[in-house]
């Protein structure tokens, strides 16, 4: 047996959760094995454990047949052991040579020496193919390369198992294509690779075993070249995960929110962020407001829901103009909004479940009786909405938001700004971050909601869900309509040709 | 099984880090006295133990006395830290508490002399209250630091006060204000529990006081927004509450609670003038230490607050050996230091908990 890493029946408990229960993983010298689960599934307990950040209550750790205790990540580093964290560990205002070589910087006399470091990297980055420009600062490079910096951090400390925790999750495709390369040739010259992921395709692409857990505990390790994606996310989910969405007709009634010659003037540059935009939304459909990040959705969002003023103008909500009207009025009076921030916006993280499910309400006459809160009542609501959206959490309704894993945050927020019966959903790349799992049931919701009558407004980045869910999409380039297409008429390709500002459609012209 | 139940609830974990706070703090506190003075460092650190005991039931009633200010002080701190503001302006807000409170007593002579003290007190609370809004008023529309304007509105509120007695309410002979004779505070029995002492209404209205934030913080809707803007201000923004209005409020009920607790200091008929000299208030800065070791509280603030003077009247008695009076002051800070590795004892207790937890399952 070849196994450069095993960990054998690791057990880690957390107040009220036992985030890691008698879980196994084996991994191969040369391999690039996944580590595939949902949010909160356990993965990333596993690899703190492995790195160090943990001490697990039973089992063992074995590196390269030896075993070992792993009580901080310096250990974990002695035993080449390397980890890009989900958000980088970089400090922002130092180069990208300074941050490589930070905790091991080569000295003399008490004087760094930075020569050597920087052949050393200018090496490394070559035999690896990894571009970085070693004198840049970090806080002016993508975020590509300062994960390409994260890397070669890594390599730099001659590590030679790496932990990859969630890598894509922040890149563009283009970058997660080289990144894909970057990982084989990284195998290729004899590094093992733990790829913790929760996306099949990326796994079908490059790994070669995958082991899946599901809420903690372990289910199996399959080879990835003779097992299916279906196969794959039925271990994951523990049930049939359908990819196609499947809906009905849409039933369209009448406009109820109609938004009319809207123009916001931009904080950061001198153009407007929204400029002159005229559509309309109408009962029982889902429509999709498409376009690159940063051309001016949200800022029409926060219009609409009232976070931002308008510079001209109107809005109007079942025919009143609600141009000017608190946020209050609009989110109490049927205008729900599933924010695109869920920690900036959306929840009140150091409050309990049962709190922020009242994020809105907490003044009605339910919740309160001559302004003291009624307990009972809000638990009651709390407990109701947890059973019904199935939203899983350590303690319950008194569980602290902060504690729970995004995806359960998110299901909290969408049974919030569902149950208070809206007839207006503005939902804001509400799948961004989430799993298979909390994605369909996203879906779902949203899709149940266009079937009860209620409009839908859609901001998404995902092609696959502008075009599998919306009934009508508008695309937003430099904060204008260029464009109002059919989903089932229009293909990828041409999507992005008005998302890259190079099409406007019919009646969209420059003027 | 009732251990492990008691270890895992929430407000034992936070109370118990506290308390092991205060015992490690007296005995870093007792190795001082040792270096300080070795032969009598045991006879001094039980004195201190005793505290207001030392005095019978006068002492008593003193330490009661010796708190009441620090306890309003410590709600004001508290009361903004809770709502995601630190007040550092407690000082300047209690200087011109006090200040309105004096000038009401001495001046508004028109009114009956049964209801002066209430209307000096209430003149005292606006004061404050006041003084803090121009903190509320600069962070909500300007994003301007709390911090930084409150400390500098300690130092304007200072000169100001100084500038106003010397102007209005000065007593020339001794350079400091005039006794606000007619409005000094009634005893309301206190006086009869605790004989000679300087106790009075002014303790019993600082708990009641302390009683009324704890529900307006945790049992109101008010509190709830107050908390909620706290946390998270965009989050807030967007579930529709007034985000300005809330942190103006905030800074003007700490304001407020700082303001009374210089009202019913300097209207108590314990000799307390304001001196026309170039020092703020340190009752105010003396809040911080007892909001922090309160957790912040409001309850958890009557004790710190009581815990506070029983150790400063303690400091006082010790006197009687040969002690600099600073060692106690050194006593106070220690165990504030160490109340800020209270979040360090509490995930102690809930590892303690867990295996416990462990064992009987």
């Amino acid at each position: 047996m070849d196994y450069v890493i095993e960990m054998l029946n690791i057990t880690k408990e957390f107040p009220g959760i036992i985030a890691n229960d008698n879980i196994t993983l084996q991994v191969k010298k040369g391999e690039i094995h996944a580590l595939l689960g949902e949010n909160g599934a356990g993965k990333s307990t596993l690899m703190s454990v492995l790195f160090g950040l943990y001490i697990p209550e039973k089992g063992t750790i074995k590196v390269r047949g030896k075993e070992v205790k792993i009580y901080n990540p310096n250990a974990a580093n002695d035993l080449g052991i390397g980890m890009v964290h989900q958000h980088f560990k970089l400090v922002h205002n130092f180069s990208v040579l300074e941050n490589i070589v930070l905790g091991v910087e080569t000295v003399k006399n008490g004087f760094l020496k930075m020569d050597e470091a920087k052949k050393k990297i200018i090496a490394l980055s070559k035999q690896y193919n990894l571009r970085v420009e070693p004198d840049a600062i970090i806080e002016d490079i993508s975020v590509g390369m300062q994960q390409r910096v994260e890397i070669l951090k890594m390599l730099y400390r001659e590590n030679d198992i790496l932990i990859f925790d969630e890598p894509t999750a922040v890149l563009t495709p283009q970058e997660i294509d080289e990144l894909m390369k970057i990982m084989k040739r990284l195998v290729e010259e004899g590094k093992s690779i733990i790829f913790i992921t929760h996306k099949l395709n990326e796994i079908k692409q490059v790994a070669d075993r995958v082991s899946v857990l599901r809420k903690g505990k372990y289910i199996g390790t399959v080879d990835v070249a003779s097992t299916s994606k279906e196969e794959m996310s039925e271990m994951m989910v523990g049930r049939k995960v359908v990819f196609e969405i499947n809906k009905n007709e849409a039933n369209i009634g009448d406009t109820i929110l109609s938004v009319k010659n809207l123009s916001i003037n931009s904080k950061v540059h001198g153009k407007s962020a929204v400029n002159n935009v005229s559509f309309d939304l109408r009962k029982g459909e889902i429509l999709c407001v498409a376009g690159i990040e940063g051309n001016g959705q949200t800022e029409l969002v926060y219009a609409l829901t009232g976070l931002l003023p308008v510079d001209g103008g109107d809005i109007f909500y079942k025919e009143e103009n609600i141009t000017h009207k608190s946020i209050r009025f609009r989110n109490s009076t049927g205008i729900s909004h599933i924010p695109e921030d869920r920690h900036k916006h959306g929840l009140v993280l150091d409050f309990t479940l049962a709190e922020n499910l009242v994020l809105q309400t907490y003044f009605l006459n339910q919740y309160q009786k001559f302004g003291f809160i009624d307990f009972k009542s809000r638990l009651k609501n709390a407990e109701l909405m947890i059973n019904q959206y199935d939203i899983r959490s350590g303690e319950g309704p008194i569980t602290y938001v902060r504690s729970m894993s995004g995806g359960n945050q998110q299901k909290a927020i969408v049974a919030r700004e569902v149950e208070k019966d809206p007839d207006v959903i503005i939902a804001v790349q509400p799948t961004r971050g989430l799993d298979v799992g909390a994605i369909e049931y996203i879906h779902n919701q949203l899709i149940n909601q266009r079937d009860m009558g209620r409009a839908v407004l859609l901001i998404s980045l995902e092609l696959s869900e502008v075009l599998g869910i919306s009934d009508r999409i508008v695309v937003m380039y430099e904060g204008e309509i260029v464009g109002d297409v059919n989903p089932s008429e229009v293909t990828q390709q041409e999507l992005g040709l008005y998302m890259s500002g190079s099409k406007r459609g019919v009646g969209y012209e420059h003027k | 099984m009732n251990i492990s139940k008691l270890l895992n609830n929430r407000s034992f974990k936070s109370v118990s880090a506290s308390i092991i706070v205060i015992l490690l703090g007296l005995m870093v506190g007792y190795l001082i006295l040792l270096i300080s003075n070795p032969r009598q460092a045991t006879d001094g650190f039980i004195i201190i133990l005793k505290g207001g005991f030392n005095g019978g039931l006068r002492g008593v009633g003193n330490m009661l006395h010796n708190s009441m200010p620090i306890i309003l002080t410590g709600l004001s701190v508290g009361f903004a830290f809770k709502t995601g503001l630190f007040n550092i302006g407690a000082s300047g807000q209690f200087i011109l508490g006090a200040f309105a409170a004096i000038y009401i007593g001495v001046r508004w002579t028109f009114i009956p002399i049964e209801f002066l003290w209430i209307v000096a007190l209430f003149g005292s609370i606006v004061a404050g209250a006041l003084w803090g809004a121009i903190s509320g008023i600069l962070k909500a529309y300007r994003n301007v630091n709390e911090v930084i304007t409150s400390i500098m509105l300690n130092y304007i509120g200072m000169y100001l006060v100084n500038f106003l007695v010397v102007n209005t309410v000065f007593d020339l002979t001794r350079n400091q204000s005039i006794s606000p004779i007619r409005a000094y505070l009634p005893r309301a029995g206190m006086n009869i529990l605790f004989p000679f002492s300087s106790v009075n209404v002014g303790f019993i209205i600082a708990v009641v006081v302390a009683i009324l934030m704890y529900i307006i913080l945790e049992k109101t809707t008010f509190g709830f927004e107050l908390k909620a803007v706290g946390y998270n201000r965009e989050a807030s923004r967007y579930a529709g509450i007034n985000e300005k209005k809330s942190i103006i409020l905030s800074m003007m009920i700490a304001g407020a609670l700082a303001g009374l607790g210089g009202g019913l200091l300097y209207l108590s008929s314990t000799g307390k003038h304001i001196e026309v000299v170039d020092i703020l208030a340190s009752e105010g800065f003396n809040g911080i230490p007892v909001a922090l070791l309160g957790l912040s509280n409001p309850l958890g603030i009557i004790f710190a607050g009581l815990f506070v003077g029983h150790m400063n009247m303690g400091g006082f008695y010790m006197q009687r050996l040969r002690f600099v009076p600073e060692v106690i002051d050194i006593m106070i800070a220690i165990i504030i230091y160490f109340s800020a590795l209270s979040l360090a004892f509490k995930s102690f207790i809930e590892t303690m908990a867990r295996k416990l937890r462990g064992k009987t399952l």
